[in-house]
C-alpha cells in the first residue's frame, strides 16, 4: 500500500521504510541505493583497573545488562537499551559510554522519490535506534512503511506523523489487531484511518468496528486468485490491479482532508 | 520437552493458521502464542480459562511536581527523549531509572506498571499460553519469555512433551525471545519477494544462533516459479524444505469461523498437507530434543 501510494502520487517525496525487521519497500520502488550510514547506539565501556565489582550497576540496571562475575563486572551488550544509568551510579567513573554499531541506514533516490530504509544487524534486539535514525529526515510529503504489531518498532514509526493508514483484513485476526492499532494512535495523538485489504464483500467486522470507533474507511482492495498471483509476482497493486491508482489519488486526497 | 517455534519473518504467510492446524492434528501439546503484539491464536483455538494474571513488566517513571526543584537533570539524561518539561512522557519512557539516579531532590520514582496480561486456556488439545501486550507498550520481548517459561512449566506439570509456538514477525527481540533454545524453527513463507527477502533473514538469524530450521512455502501454487527460487536458495543454504501448502479459499473460511482449518475442512488441500508436515516436523524436532540453543536473553 505504502508503495503504490507512493507511485501513484509520482511527485517529489521522502519514503522511509521503517520496517527494519523486514524491510521490503526497496523491492517494490527499486531506487538506486547510494549511501549507507552507520547506526550507533550508546554502550557502556567498563574500565577494569578502576571497577572494583561493587555491583551498584548490576543492582540499576533495569534490562539485566550488567552481570556480575566473581570481581569482574561483564555487559551483555545485547541487552543493553544504552540508558546510561550504570554511568550515573558507578562511584569509581569506571565506565564511558561509547557507540556501538546496530544496524545500517540506506539512502537512494527512484525517480522523483528520496528513499531510505534501515537493516537491522543479525541477532541484535533492538530496531527502535535505527528507526529513530531513519525518521531524522524531513520533507513536504513523507511516506513511512511502518512494521506490524503495536509495541515499541510500531510507535517510534507511527509517532509525530500527520495520519496513519491503517491497512487491515475482513478476519477477526485483522479487526483483533486493528482495534490495538486504533488505539496506540489515539495515544500518540494521531489521527487515522483504515483501508480493508483482501475484502470479500463482506467487511461487517471491520465496518463494526470502525463505526463504533468512529474512524472512516478510506479504501477497498477486493481479494481474488488473479490478484494474488499478479502480487506475487512481484508488482506492485498497481500493477496488479490496473485502475486503482485513481482510487489511490482519491484517497490521497481523503487523507490530507483527514490530517491535523 | 520437545520445542518447535513457527516462525515466519514476514507478517501474514499462515503461521497462526498452521499451528491452529497442527494443533489440531496432535495428541496433546502445550501451545504458546509468542506474538505478543498480535495474539491471535485463542481467535482459532478455544478452550476454558485455567489461568490470568496481569503483566507487569514495564517501570515507568513517576515525577512528584511537589518535590520537583524543575532543575531539569533528569531530561538532559534521559536518552530516551521521554522527559519534557519536568512532567514523563509515558509511551517514551523505557524505565531506565536514569532519571530518578540524577534527581538531587528525590522527586522521581519507579511505579511496576501493568502493560499486559497473559492467559492459560485449556483447549481440547492442551493447555495454551497467551500474551496481550497493551497497545503501544514495550518490552514484548520480556512478555514472551514469560509464556515460554509458562509453557515450559506446563509442559511439565501436564506431561506433554510437545511446546509448540506461535512467534511472531520480524527478527528483533521478540522474535529472538521466541526462538532461543527451541529444538527446530518451522518457517512459513509464501512466494512473494517479500515473503522470500524476509524468510532470508529469518534464516540468517537461525544460523546467527546456531538454531535448525526448515522451511514450507504456503499458497506455494500462487506463483510456482517463485516458490522454485525459493526453494533453491533453501537448499543452497542447506535447509530443508519440508512442504509446499497450496493456495485454499477453505483456509480464509476457516479463519473467518474462528475454528482450526481441518476441524472444519479436514479434506481441504492446505489440511492434508499440513497433516503431512506436522508428522515429519515432529519426528525431526524430536531427534533433535536439548539440542536447542539457550540464548541468554531476558
Amino acid at each position: 500500500m505504502a508503495c503504490a501510494l507512493a507511485i501513484a502520487l509520482d511527485r517529489p517525496m521522502t519514503f522511509l521504510d521503517c520496517d527494519v525487521e523486514g524491510a521490503n519497500a526497496h523491492l517494490f520502488l527499486r531506487p538506486a541505493m547510494h549511501s549507507r550510514e552507520e547506526v550507533f547506539v550508546p554502550c557502556p565501556m567498563i574500565d577494569a583497573d578502576r571497577c572494583d565489582a561493587c555491583g551498584r550497576c548490576v543492582k540499576e540496571c533495569q534490562f539485566g545488562a550488567m552481570i556480575q562475575l566473581g570481581k569482574k563486572v561483564k555487559l551483555m551488550a545485547n541487552l543493553c537499551h544504552g540508558c546510561g544509568v550504570c554511568r550515573l551510579v558507578c562511584p569509581r567513573t569506571a565506565i564511558t559510554m561509547t557507540g556501538r554499531p546496530v544496524g545500517i541506514v540506506h539512502s537512494g533516490t527512484a525517480g522523483p522519490i528520496r528513499f531510505y530504509c534501515g537493516e537491522l544487524r543479525t541477532g541484535e534486539a533492538l530496531s527502535v535506534p535505527i528507526i529513530r535514525k531513519i525518521k531524522e529526515q524531513r520533507d513536504d510529503l513523507v511516506i513511512i512503511d511502518c512494521p506490524p504489531g503495536t509495541s515499541c518498532p510500531a510507535v517510534e514509526s507511527v509517532e509525530g506523523s500527520d495520519f496513519a493508514l491503517l491497512v487491515t483484513e475482513p478476519t477477526p485476526f485483522g479487526e483483533h489487531d486493528l482495534r490495538g492499532m486504533i488505539t496506540v494512535c489515539r495515544r500518540l495523538g494521531v489521527p487515522c484511518g483504515v483501508v480493508i485489504n483482501r475484502s470479500s464483500g463482506d467487511d461487517a467486522i471491520i465496518e463494526s468496528l470502525c463505526g463504533a470507533e468512529g474512524v472512516s474507511i478510506l479504501m477497498r482492495i477486493p481479494f481474488d486468485r488473479k490478484v494474488a498471483e499478479a502480487y506475487a509476482k512481484g508488482g506492485t497493486l498497481l500493477e496488479a490491479m490496473p485502475g486503482i491508482k485513481d482510487q489511490l489519488l482519491d484517497m490521497f486526497l481523503d487523507i490530507e482532508r483527514l490530517c491535523r | 520437552m520437545t520445542r518447535i517455534a513457527v516462525m515466519s519473518g514476514k507478517g501474514g504467510t499462515g503461521k497462526t493458521t498452521a499451528v491452529a492446524s497442527m494443533a489440531w492434528y496432535s495428541e496433546g501439546l502445550v501451545l504458546a502464542d509468542c506474538d505478543v503484539d498480535a495474539a491471535n491464536l485463542a481467535l482459532t483455538m478455544r478452550g476454558r480459562l485455567r489461568i490470568k494474571d496481569d503483566y507487569r513488566g514495564a517501570f515507568k517513571a513517576v515525577i512528584d511536581d511537589r518535590l520537583c526543584v524543575e532543575c531539569g537533570k533528569c531530561e538532559v539524561n534521559c536518552v530516551f527523549g521521554a522527559i519534557s518539561e519536568f512532567q514523563v512522557i509515558d509511551i517514551r519512557c523505557e524505565g531506565c531509572g536514569a532519571c530518578k539516579v540524577v534527581c538531587p531532590a528525590g522527586a522521581v520514582r519507579m511505579e511496576l506498571r501493568k502493560s499486559g496480561e497473559v492467559f492459560v486456556l485449556d483447549t481440547d488439545r492442551g493447555p495454551m499460553v497467551y500474551a496481550e501486550l497493551q497497545p503501544g507498550e514495550s518490552n514484548s520481548g520480556k512478555l514472551v519469555t514469560m509464556v515460554r517459561r509458562l509453557a515450559d512449566g506446563l509442559s511439565e506439570s501436564d506431561g506433554l512433551d510437545t511446546v509448540l509456538i506461535d512467534g511472531p514477525p520480524g527478527t528483533g527481540c521478540p522474535a529472538i525471545a521466541s526462538i532461543t533454545g527451541v529444538d527446530l524453527i518451522l518457517a512459513i513463507t509464501e512466494p512473494s519477494r517479500s515473503g522470500e527477502h524476509d524468510l532470508m533473514r529469518l534464516i540468517e538469524l537461525a544460523h546467527h544462533f546456531s538454531i535448525p530450521i526448515c522451511v514450507a512455502v504456503n499458497k506455494w501454487d500462487l506463483h510456482p516459479g517463485l516458490t522454485g527460487e525459493i526453494e533453491e536458495s533453501c537448499r543452497r543454504l542447506g535447509v530443508m524444505v519440508v512442504g509446499r501448502i497450496p493456495y485454499d479459499p477453505n483456509v480464509n473460511k476457516a479463519m473467518k469461523a474462528m475454528h482450526p482449518l481441518p476441524s472444519l475442512f479436514p479434506n481441504s488441500p492446505a489440511a492434508l498437507e499440513l497433516h503431512r508436515i506436522w508428522k515429519e516436523i515432529r519426528t525431526g524436532a524430536m531427534e533433535r530434543k536439548g539440542s536447542g540453543v539457550v540464548l541468554n536473553l531476558e
